[in-house]
């Protein structure tokens, strides 16, 4: 229930005064006297009110309660209601939005010039970074296709390398490794619908973090010895005492 | 009246031929309001805005971004270095395809390439490098996401599309490395074909359907060109516009922490 500002309180009570010719304490007394103890909800509180001029016009049709004031009230019709219009409190509502604010304000900064400049640094960046590494280091390009020569150890790309030292594992349970792989890639994809915890701050997530550091760390590991202690035969080799199989670095590291 | 010397009336002449040109009808129609390009512009909140709306690339952006997602040190501006690398990838690659057939040719068009075309070497570098780069930053930007719990409601779906993002990355990479044609090409190749042919179920038709064939040939080199220049540049164009899209939908960068 909304409580009537005091203002209107004492502006309906001066008009219903003036009506009834009584005085404005006493007005305000009855109203108050009246909407306290009985009327709780809004809406005979309004009938209450609305009744006060009624007397010369019209009585309200849902007559349900006829207070004091009617006692009170002497039958003058000095005015006619058409001309003379009073003023009538029906129902104070709040000053408050219609729609309910979602998100609150943030600290924003303008896009131009405090997104786009850093940007625009980095683009650059990367761009030098990228012809000097392309200046320096030389692509590989070795001896034309032939399927019918196979080096060895044959090598996958560098980011599927991980993956096939897991595979040079379980070998023979192919199915083992790969079931998991498919799983796996689904579960990734379904993660934010797996994890329903909704804070982000690391520390109140720390299953989470340990989970993904371990996948990272576990993917590092494998790619690292798949690229750098794999040999022939895909043995076993110290990249300082036997050497690198990986054909990406050629340019990289010079052997002799 | 005091005669202006000669370096004055030079800066003069300038700043009028230049306010004359900034001014005039051809740069008032090629840019819009609010461009720096324009005569007039002077560094005000409006202008501020306008610098963004009224070009087709900026507006990608939102006028304002949240103070703290502009600090490098919360994105590492990964996402906008992976999207850029996709766009250097694409201009190298289309100047590559005019001196490249994916035919049994596709080995000596390499080598060609790299002795005797004018910047042909240090192109082939920058689209090599750059490709193992764009998988390296697609993975670490994953990661940043993660660690930040980005991820989290709203922004759950944008991170199945990022996911899709990163396989295709990858596929594009790998279709990319059979091109040169070389030994290195052909048996990575093979061995990344065979592993998708332990795939459950499917695994013997995914190799078929990946070589056009048993083994690696030219059938797959074809393949794997129309795979690497148009199929899969396609799909990914389309992701990555619902990806930015939902960056913004979702309502902007996440965070802070």
């Amino acid at each position: 229930m909304v409580d009537i500002p005091e203002h209107l309180l004492q502006r309906s009570a001066e008009a219903r005064a003036k009506a009834l010719g009584i005085s404005v304490e006493q007005a305000l007394a009855e109203m108050k006297g009246e909407s306290d103890p009985t009327v709780i909800s809004k809406e005979p509180e309004v009938k209450t009110i609305d009744e006060t001029p009624a007397p010369a016009a019209e009585t309200p049709a849902p007559a349900a309660e006829t207070p004091a004031p009617a006692a009170e009230t002497p039958e003058e019709v000095d005015f006619a209601p058409e001309v003379k219009v009073t003023q009538r409190l029906l129902t104070v509502v709040k000053a408050k939005p219609i729609q309910k604010a979602v998100s609150e304000p943030v600290d924003k900064v303008n896009t131009w010039p405090h997104l786009m400049l850093p940007e625009f640094v980095s683009l650059m960046a990367m761009t030098a970074f990228l012809i000097l590494l392309s200046a320096i280091l030389q692509a590989p390009l070795l001896e034309e296709a032939n399927p019918n020569v196979t080096p060895n150890p044959a090598k996958a790309p560098w980011y599927f390398l991980g993956l096939q030292e897991l595979l040079s594992y379980w070998d023979p349970q192919i199915a083992g490794v790969m079931i998991p792989l498919v799983l796996g890639i689904a579960i990734w994809m379904a993660f934010p619908y797996i994890d329903r915890n909704p804070e982000t701050h690391p520390s109140k997530r720390k299953f989470a973090i340990m989970f993904y550091t371990f996948f990272l760390a576990g993917a590092g590991v494998l790619t690292i010895i798949g690229v750098l202690f794999r040999g022939p035969g895909w043995n076993w080799t110290y990249p300082w005492i036997d050497g690198i199989w990986f054909d990406d670095l050629l340019d990289w590291i010079h052997f002799e | 009246m005091q005669k202006l010397s000669l370096r004055d009336r030079i800066k003069k002449a300038r700043a009028s031929a230049s306010d004359s040109f900034r001014g005039g009808k051809l740069m008032s129609s090629i840019f819009r309001p609010g461009s720096p390009f324009r005569k007039g512009y002077v560094d005000s909140p409006r202008n501020r805005s306008y610098v963004v709306m009224n070009n087709v690339l900026y507006h990608l952006h939102p006028v304002k971004v949240k103070r703290h997602g502009v600090r490098l040190s919360y994105t590492l501006c990964l996402g906008g270095l992976s999207f850029f690398l996709f766009i250097v990838l694409t201009i190298t690659g289309i100047w590559l395809m005019f001196y490249f057939r994916p035919t049994e040719l596709a080995y000596v068009d390499i080598q060609t390439l790299q002795t005797s075309i004018a910047f042909g070497s240090l192109v082939r570098n920058m689209h090599r490098w750059g490709a193992h780069l764009m998988v390296l930053v697609v993975f670490l930007h994953m990661s940043r996401v993660f660690y930040h719990g980005a991820y989290k409601a709203p922004r759950e779906f944008n991170w199945v599309i990022g996911v899709i993002l990163l396989l295709l990355t990858l596929l594009l990479s790998f279709t990319g490395y059979l091109l040169p044609w070389d030994q290195l090409a052909i048996w990575a190749v093979t061995v990344g074909g065979n592993m998708a042919g332990y795939t459950p179920v499917i695994g013997a038709q995914a190799k078929f359907g990946l070589f056009a064939g048993l083994e690696a040939t030219t059938a797959t080199l074809l393949r794997f060109y129309v795979l690497h220049v148009l199929f899969l540049p396609f799909i990914i164009v389309i992701f990555m516009a619902v990806h930015f899209w939902r960056v913004r939908k979702d309502g902007g960068i996440s965070g802070p922490l």
